[in-house]
């Protein structure tokens, strides 16, 4: 390099501010409330608007991630307004995602065909204001393969500035080994909160007809695998009929808050 | 003179260039119309203008024939018969007799059209050569004196002229022969002189000198954006859809074509709909003008936005920009809204529609389990199940066997048999079984277990929960 062409120093930012400015104070009122009193609790009122969160399904679950993809819709059927879901390719059926509150006039869905498409999809989405300057409620992204550092802190970043929740729902490819409990999601990335839902057999048993036993509401186990600023957590929820709400499962009850143990609950178990 | 004969008088032996006096003799009671050249001529353009709906590009090819630019087009009708196809059958319908062809260059395309075998020909890309070959000297748009001459030496078809050394014909005939053919064969360049409709909104914007990087091609898109959107508000109108004319130095057209959601005119989202596109416009050595042209707009009011009144904003956005800008990436068909429709099968009752379609309301009925990913079409699996009734036991899919601990069902679902007649009989009776490790999939045996007549007693999965 010649004298001429010398490059200025860059001052090197403060590391306080950089600090300051990765951790934005949660802000009670823009917080998207799961509707479960220990859980939201736990996260200090709920998932942050604004911000990106990470969704995966755990186990058998990961390639469809449908328990994953109720979740999601349950929550942003608790918000009013437009949601864009994108996706590669259609498998989704709007049914179930009316039945757990997502009404179907709510959703416009996009095909965006490869990954790159999913993610500049829900970037413009997250970003994108109409001429009265409103927002969309909420921004769905099926991903299937690595969401990187770059990648997610973009979508964290815009889902940031424009204050609208965006949710990474992880989809492996076609599983080879369906039991591999780590077939998943495990790269690091910029996502505030990240969570594996796998469903659980339900119980107790319900006499659905005289020789069968029939189905309870389903029950997940939640793992709250990475939170920025806070620790990781599982809970065992049911997903308790219209309308559609989460609730910790009865016989398994405050397993993360044993403070909280309701005696009532234990003596159905 | 007979200028034109229809079907019905050429059968009879009429053909154009006849005496009238002869025509008159052949064929008594003979309805005769005075010929109208011009008002053939604004029909034919009338007809261009018409035809702008399948491609930006159309041009009027007088006395009778019509070009059009179907480059980057035929993949929205499904491919290049079908394109034809679908103009044709448009044509037919408005009572036109047509002839089309489509071709790599427009002089192969006007030669197969008006002497090739079928009415609707697609001649494959590189065949240009092969297609018109076999055909008769006069398909390559010479002068008629031209014609005779190169009749009487004996060059019938256009293979001979092809093989023929080109010095002597063109000492003989002058450069006009060499130019016709190297245009049909694609040796040369011939441009379609685009067609621009009378009443059209359009703006145009010459450039000093030719320019070449899509970063100006940004700028002068901008600009034409906002004197199109500035004209359409004093019309009361929104685009639709935008047609922007790439003039090219060499005389070529290139195109581009977006659409809107719902009619509109706010410059930034037209002008970012537009630059989104750039990238598919080869600019060859320069372009030297742009055209701005709305070829479908509808009529936009301003409305006044509830807001300002209720005093609170709405509780949703206005999806509309977004659309388009996901529709003009994506694909149009790629975008949608789910709606719900009456259908007894699960499958049926979802109608993907266009996502600025108007809201019903309308949702699905919430107490029947209903999977969130839905397996289309069901796959087969193999299944242990007690007969008639009963969920099954254990069921093998990809070569996982799943055992089944708890089930609800069945949900029997008969075939629509209005619909369809083949579902007269057809039932398909629904479990949704969970397996230990508590996925719950939707299973369903097609047949009720009794009678043979409503199903083969199969299984399959249709969705997991």
């Amino acid at each position: 390099m010649t004298d001429g062409l010398a490059i200025p120093a860059v001052p090197a930012p403060d590391p306080r501010l950089r600090i300051a400015r990765a951790r934005p104070l949660p802000d009670p009122a823009a917080m998207l409330e799961l509707g479960v009193r220990e859980i939201d609790a736990r996260l200090g009122g709920g998932l942050a608007h604004g911000a990106l969160h990470e969704v995966a399904g755990a186990g058998p679950e990961a390639e469809h991630g449908t328990a994953a993809t109720l979740f999601v819709a349950g929550l942003l059927g608790r918000v009013p307004g437009p949601v864009l879901w994108v996706m590669e390719h259609r498998d989704l059926f709007p049914p179930a995602l009316a039945a757990v509150g997502l009404h179907p006039d709510r959703v416009v869905y996009a095909e965006a065909g490869r990954l790159a498409g999913v993610l500049q999809a829900m970037e413009d989405a997250l970003r994108y204001r109409d001429a009265a300057g409103g927002r969309l409620a909420g921004v769905v992204g099926e991903v299937r393969g690595r969401l990187g550092l770059t990648a997610s802190r973009r979508l964290q970043l815009a889902a940031e500035s424009a204050g609208v929740i965006a949710f990474a729902l992880r989809r492996t490819r076609r599983a080879r080994n369906v039991r591999d409990p780590a077939a998943g999601a495990v790269e690091p990335n910029a996502a505030v909160t990240r969570w594996r839902v796998a469903c659980l057999p339900c119980a107790p048993p319900l006499p659905g007809r005289p020789d069968w036993p029939g189905l309870g509401p389903p029950r997940w186990r939640l793992d709250l695998v990475r939170r920025r600023g806070g620790e990781p957590a599982s809970w065992i929820v049911e997903v308790a009929d219209a309308p559609h709400r989460l609730r910790l499962a009865a016989d398994l009850a405050d397993r993360s808050h044993p403070a909280e143990r309701r005696p009532a609950s234990r003596a159905v178990a | 003179m007979v200028a034109a004969a229809d079907h019905a008088a050429s059968r009879a032996g009429l053909r154009a260039g006849m005496k009238l006096a002869r025509a008159q003799a052949m064929l008594r009671g003979l309805e005769v119309r005075e010929a109208d050249p011009e008002a053939d001529a604004a029909a034919l353009a009338r007809l261009a203008g018409w035809c702008l709906c399948f491609s930006p590009l159309t041009s009027p090819d007088a006395p009778d024939g019509l070009w059009i630019d179907a480059t980057g087009c035929t993949h929205l009708h499904g491919g290049e018969p079908a394109f034809l196809g679908v103009i044709g059958g448009w044509l037919r319908a408005a009572g036109f007799a047509a002839r089309l062809a489509m071709a790599d260059t427009p002089g192969a395309a006007h030669a197969v059209a008006r002497f090739g075998e079928a009415a609707e020909t697609v001649v494959p890309e590189g065949g240009t050569r092969m297609a018109i070959a076999k055909l008769p000297v006069g398909c390559l748009r010479l002068p008629p004196e031209v014609g005779e001459k190169l009749h009487r030496l004996g060059f019938d078809r256009v293979a001979q002229l092809i093989e023929a050394p080109r010095a002597p014909l063109a000492r003989r005939f002058g450069a006009v022969l060499g130019r016709l053919l190297d245009q049909a064969l694609g040796h040369a360049f011939e441009p379609i002189m685009p067609m621009l409709p009378i009443g059209v909104l359009s703006r145009r914007e010459a450039f000093v000198e030719p320019l070449l990087t899509g970063d100006a091609f940004a700028v002068a898109i901008d600009r034409l954006s906002v004197a199109v959107c500035a004209a359409m508000e004093q019309a009361g109108q929104g685009a639709r859809r935008l047609d922007l004319l790439f003039e090219r130095v060499d005389g070529a057209t290139p195109a581009i074509r977006i659409g809107t959601a719902r009619p509109s005119r706010d410059p930034v989202h037209l002008a970012r709909l537009l630059r989104a596109e750039i990238e598919r416009v080869d600019p060859g050595l320069g372009i030297e003008a742009m055209r701005l042209v709305v070829p479908l707009a509808e009529t936009l009011s301003y409305a006044q936005s509830p807001a300002v009144l209720a005093g609170a904003a709405p509780p949703g956005a206005d999806v509309a920009a977004l659309v388009d800008r996901l529709r003009s990436r994506l694909g149009a068909a790629r975008v949608y809204r789910a709606a719900a429709i009456e259908s007894d099968v699960p499958e049926r009752g979802v109608a993907y529609g266009p996502p600025m379609a108007p809201l019903t309301g309308r949702t699905w009925a919430p107490d029947l389990p209903r999977p969130a990913r839905l397996l289309d079409p069901p796959q087969p699996v193999e299944a242990l199940a007690l007969l008639p009734d009963h969920p099954p036991r254990a069921f093998t899919w990809r070569q996982h066997r799943h055992r089944i601990r708890r089930a609800d069902g069945p949900e029997r679902i008969a075939g629509e048999w209005w619909k369809r007649a083949a579902e007269t009989w057809a039932v398909r009776d629904y479990f949704q079984v969970e397996d230990e490790a508590g996925s719950r999939f939707w299973l369903f045996r097609r047949g009720d277990g009794v009678d043979p007549a409503t199903g083969d007693q199969s299984w399959y999965i249709h969705g997991l929960f």
